[in-house]
């Protein structure tokens, strides 16, 4: 069952994606001397490290991430005590950071989804390494970013007005309103990649189960993988709900974010009403989330040992996406300009001058530099496959994004129709503190996860190895029908990926 | 579940073959399939491809069951804000209609992609009778490894065709080994103290909601807790109270010295209101609009006004941006919406027809009172004292003078030979001699 170079029989040079002369022959996706066996040791054996034993490094980043959530605690405790005035926001830029901060996240909570389902749909095999990472870093992310929309609301305790619900006072919401589609949007995104989430990780959960060696662990465990078998009658039917469920996401995943960009472009504020927003946003909204799994996957595959699951070729194809979709908002950010001058409306192409050269300027170039320039260096496959340039890069990347919202949000409503009622916008230190401790949730959330859940969805990597398909009992050969184009020959099931 | 408890004498589960790759599994599986067993299954640590067949497993109806629920979201998500925004609380927003379906894809979408979503996955656990809290092969031991590295072909007592002897035979080859499930001894059913505490659980739900719609119906005396102040409490003025910002205790303040209200400028009367100025205290008898005596309108123009030709034009001007669209721009009441008016007889709804500015009732008022009218309304008219400004409102005073002048002339005062010129269309519209207007 062992794999060798799989690529060695045709001739082909072994490695890199676009290396292999054949276009049909893809590398390995799960490398070194690897079999279902080693694939579970390896993923199952993170959440069963004793606890007494857990890695120094993981305690030591928990607590900061408990500080840092404990920051936030006592920063929206003052928040809801005091009012909204603890912020920067006042007249005219009432959005300040909290909206900057709930597009930032929302925005980094895109490529768990995409990863799942897009790539699925588009039988990206790769997907399969980094998915379930990618998919609890959006919902960790969509939890921080329905956090700042709910606070900012002012008075929390009637955020449910939000919602249709029949009341005394008979009010309703306004459903033409861009900001109640947001609610739906996001409020829907949430609740379909959890489930998504979670229906993946019932067969890897089955293994924990079944490998637990205590009490605590097997109950837990048990209760969550739902008495799951792995009965093949339950795979049929849980692999169509699946492709339902990627087919469901993908058209979602490019609402969200065109829902959030309504935010902006349905209103009439100089510098937003664009028709270029929604695609806009969402190849934005890409690139933040794909820079986030690539910070959070570099340190996460080094500690627990998984090079050989989430390969150099899978950070390869991550920096080709982050680089492409970097061209894709700088596109975006000159198009802007070019619409502000070919509409001939001075109002707007003073908010895109002043954007530039106006107050702004810093914020704008930082924008520039970091998701327009910087990306340009994965055009070398050198740099693509240098970790530490990498991982630098996916945060310079994060900078850029967070300071293109600021740029969006702050930019134009300081300076909008009213020149008399232009100000200069300044954070407070509730501001600050508030975003750094966004972090201390999100972070929490995910060291738990790494720590207790399958970081790895397993069931779904050994798909993608050779021996999982009938003919390839320890012998390598039919690579790239093993690795499946959707053309099998069962009719039957042709159109029906397999899981990978 | 790690380890195999029962050797009890009760008939076991089922027989287990246990394989180590893809291939001996899927054979197995073909064997028992062409065997007739109907009772049994395989168990694999992932989605096997190829095993369907194998197996003979049908198509599952999930696709359906997410199709239909999608369209109910759809119908739900489209007929609920109907039912929110055009029909229990309809308001208008920026002139635009009630109900227009673009406003409302973004929210019907969402709902039909959680509708769908949602019973896609419970469609799946109930379509695979999960969740499962006990099963047999989970008390095997050596069935914990198929969920990690290897594969099972379970075939269970209860098939018609079960006989220990050929089903071990059917499973063993290729098998890493053929092992025996014993049957769950455990309970199934849930525990009895279950039952009370989810009934004395369900009792206290409903305890929140007892009182929500008490709280709905009864009424009371005390003032109501507040949790949030909001904006209940306010450092605001309120009757009857001192204020607490200003030193006098005043929350009202008086106008700065020399303040003029709007519409309270009094510095020359004939040219503001029309008015004789030496008039303004009521003599006579005879009281027009706005109660002042007929006697006192001001006939002439306010001494301020120089009547000449840039004043006429200036009056035409403004004549015909305000005021020809109702009462045409021969002052004749037919201006393009008293056309209008007729065409879809407005009149039905209220309207009343713009008056012929050229008819005697007009002609009879002084100029004073028609610059009332013209800056505070009449009838069902507005008063325009907000749009023209006062020299302009007397401009179109002098204006309508000069239509009405013109508009009818003395048949008898005109020279004859001109008469006689006329096109015989027109003698109609030539009126008897009017009253001589102010001017």
């Amino acid at each position: 069952m062992a794999i060798t170079d799989p690529t060695a029989h045709l001739g082909g040079p072994p490695g890199g994606f676009i290396g292999a002369q054949d276009p049909r022959v893809r590398p390995a996706l799960v490398e070194g001397d690897n079999n279902f066996t080693t694939v579970t040791d390896m993923v199952a054996g993170i959440p069963e490290q004793p606890v007494e034993k857990t890695d120094k490094l993981w305690i030591g980043l928990f607590l900061i991430s408990l500080a840092m959530l404990g920051l936030l605690g006592v920063c929206l405790a003052y928040l809801i005590h005091t009012g909204v005035g603890v912020w920067g926001n006042n007249n005219p830029v009432f959005w300040g950071w909290p909206i900057v901060n709930f597009v930032f996240w929302v925005g980094i909570g895109h490529a768990g989804t995409l990863i799942s389902a897009v790539l699925y749909l588009t039988r990206q095999h790769w997907r399969t390494a980094v998915n379930r990472s990618a998919e609890a870093m959006t919902i960790f992310a969509v939890i921080c970013a329905g956090m700042f929309p709910g606070v900012h609301v002012g008075r929390i305790w009637v955020a449910y007005w939000l919602a249709p619900v029949p009341n005394q006072m008979s009010m309703w919401q306004n459903f033409r309103s861009p900001l109640l589609w947001d609610v739906f949007a996001v409020s829907t995104y949430f609740s379909v990649s959890l489930v998504f989430w979670y229906m993946g990780m019932i067969p890897d959960l089955a293994t924990l189960r079944d490998r637990a060696t205590n009490k605590w662990r097997r109950i837990s465990y048990g209760a969550l993988s739902m008495g799951w078998t792995g009965s093949s009658r339950h795979w049929h039917v849980y692999e169509r709900a699946y492709l339902i469920l990627a087919a469901l996401a993908t058209p979602l995943v490019f609402s969200v974010h065109s829902v959030v960009s309504f935010d902006f472009a349905v209103s009439q504020v100089p510098g937003w009403h664009t028709t270029i927003f929604p695609p806009y946003f969402v190849a934005g909204a890409i690139f933040s989330g794909f820079a986030m799994v690539l910070t959070l996957m570099i340190p996460a595959r080094k500690w627990f040992n998984l090079g050989h699951i989430i390969t150099l070729n899978h950070i390869d194809v991550m920096c080709r996406i982050l680089m492409a979709t970097g061209m894709m908002v700088g596109y975006g950010y000159s198009m802007e300009f070019f619409m502000a001058w070919y509409g001939g409306v001075q109002v707007e192409q003073f908010a895109f001058v002043n954007r530039a050269f106006g107050n702004y300027a810093w914020a704008y170039w930082i924008m520039i530099t970091c998701n327009v320039l910087i990306p340009q260096l994965f055009w070398s496959r050198r740099m693509r496959r240098n970790l530490a340039v990498v991982f630098v890069i996916s945060i310079t990347t994060n900078i850029g994004m967070w300071f293109e919202r600021f740029v969006i949000v702050v930019t134009s409503l300081s300076r909008d129709y009213l020149p008399s009622s232009w100000a200069y916008f300044s954070p407070t230190w509730v501001d600050v503190c508030t975003f750094i401790g966004s972090f201390g949730l999100f972070l929490t959330l995910f060291l738990l996860f790494i720590r207790f859940l399958p970081f790895v969805a397993m069931s779904e990597v050994k798909i993608v190895m050779p021996a999982a398909h009938a003919g390839h009992g320890g012998h390598v050969k039919d690579r790239h029908d093993a690795h499946g184009h959707g053309d099998h020959g069962h009719s039957k099931h042709a159109e029906v990926p397999h899981h990978g | 579940m790690a380890d195999s408890k029962s050797a009890t004498t009760t008939t076991p589960y089922g027989l287990v073959g246990l394989y180590t790759n893809v291939d001996d599994l899927l054979a197995a599986a073909r064997r028992v399939r062409d065997a007739g067993f109907t009772k049994w299954d395989s168990h694999t640590p992932f989605p096997v491809h190829g095993i369907d067949p194998a197996m003979g497993i049908k198509r599952t109806i999930l696709p359906w069951i997410t199709l239909v629920m999608g369209l109910t979201g759809v119908v739900v998500g489209i007929v609920g804000q109907w039912w929110v925004n055009a029909h229990g609380y309809a308001f208008q927003i920026s002139g635009k209609p009630i109900w227009s379906l673009p406003a409302n894809i973004p929210v019907a979408f969402e709902v039909t992609i959680a509708f769908s979503a949602f019973t896609t996955f419970f469609g799946m656990l109930a379509i695979n009778r999960l969740p499962r809290l006990s099963h047999p092969l989970h008390r095997l031991t050596a069935f914990n490894r198929v969920t990690s590295d290897r594969f099972a072909v379970v075939i269970e007592t209860a098939d018609p065709r079960f006989d220990a002897g050929q089903v071990k035979r059917l499973l063993a080859t290729g098998a890493e080994s053929v092992v025996e499930c014993p049957a769950d001894p455990t309970h199934a059913g849930l525990p009895g103290w279950f039952h009370g505490v989810a009934a004395i659980a369900t009792c206290l739900t409903l305890i929140p909601l007892a009182m929500a719609y008490r709280g709905r119906q009864a009424t009371s005396e005390k003032p109501r807790y507040v949790v949030w102040t909001d904006m209940s409490f306010q450092r605001k003025a309120k009757p009857q109270r001192a204020s607490e910002l200003f030193q006098d205790g005043r929350a009202a303040r008086k106008p700065v010295p020399g303040t003029i209200a709007v519409g309270q400028i009094i510095d020359d009367q004939e040219l503001r209101f029309g008015v004789e100025a030496d008039e303004i205290s009521p003599v006579g008898t005879e009281v027009g609009p706005n109660g002042v005596p007929l006697s006192q309108w001001l006939t002439g123009f306010p001494a301020a006004i120089t009547v000449d030709d840039a004043f006429l034009d200036r009056g035409e001007q403004r004549f015909d941006i305000y005021c020809s669209v109702c009462h045409g721009v021969r002052a004749d009441g037919l201006g393009s919406v008293a056309l209008r008016a007729k065409d879809i007889r407005a009149t039905r709804w209220g309207w009343v027809d713009p008056k012929n500015l050229l008819a005697s009732v007009t002609v009879a008022r002084s100029n004073g009172e028609l610059f009332h009218i013209a800056s505070h309304g009449i009838s069902t008219m507005k008063g325009y004292a907000s749009q023209i400004s006062t020299v302009d409102r007397w401009a179109i005073v002098a204006w309508v003078r000069a239509l009405q002048n013109s508009q009818a002339i003395d048949s008898r005062g005109a020279p004859q030979a001109e008469y006689n010129d006329l096109p015989p269309e027109l003698l109609g519209t030539v009126q008897g001699p009017q009253t001589e207007g102010g001017r």
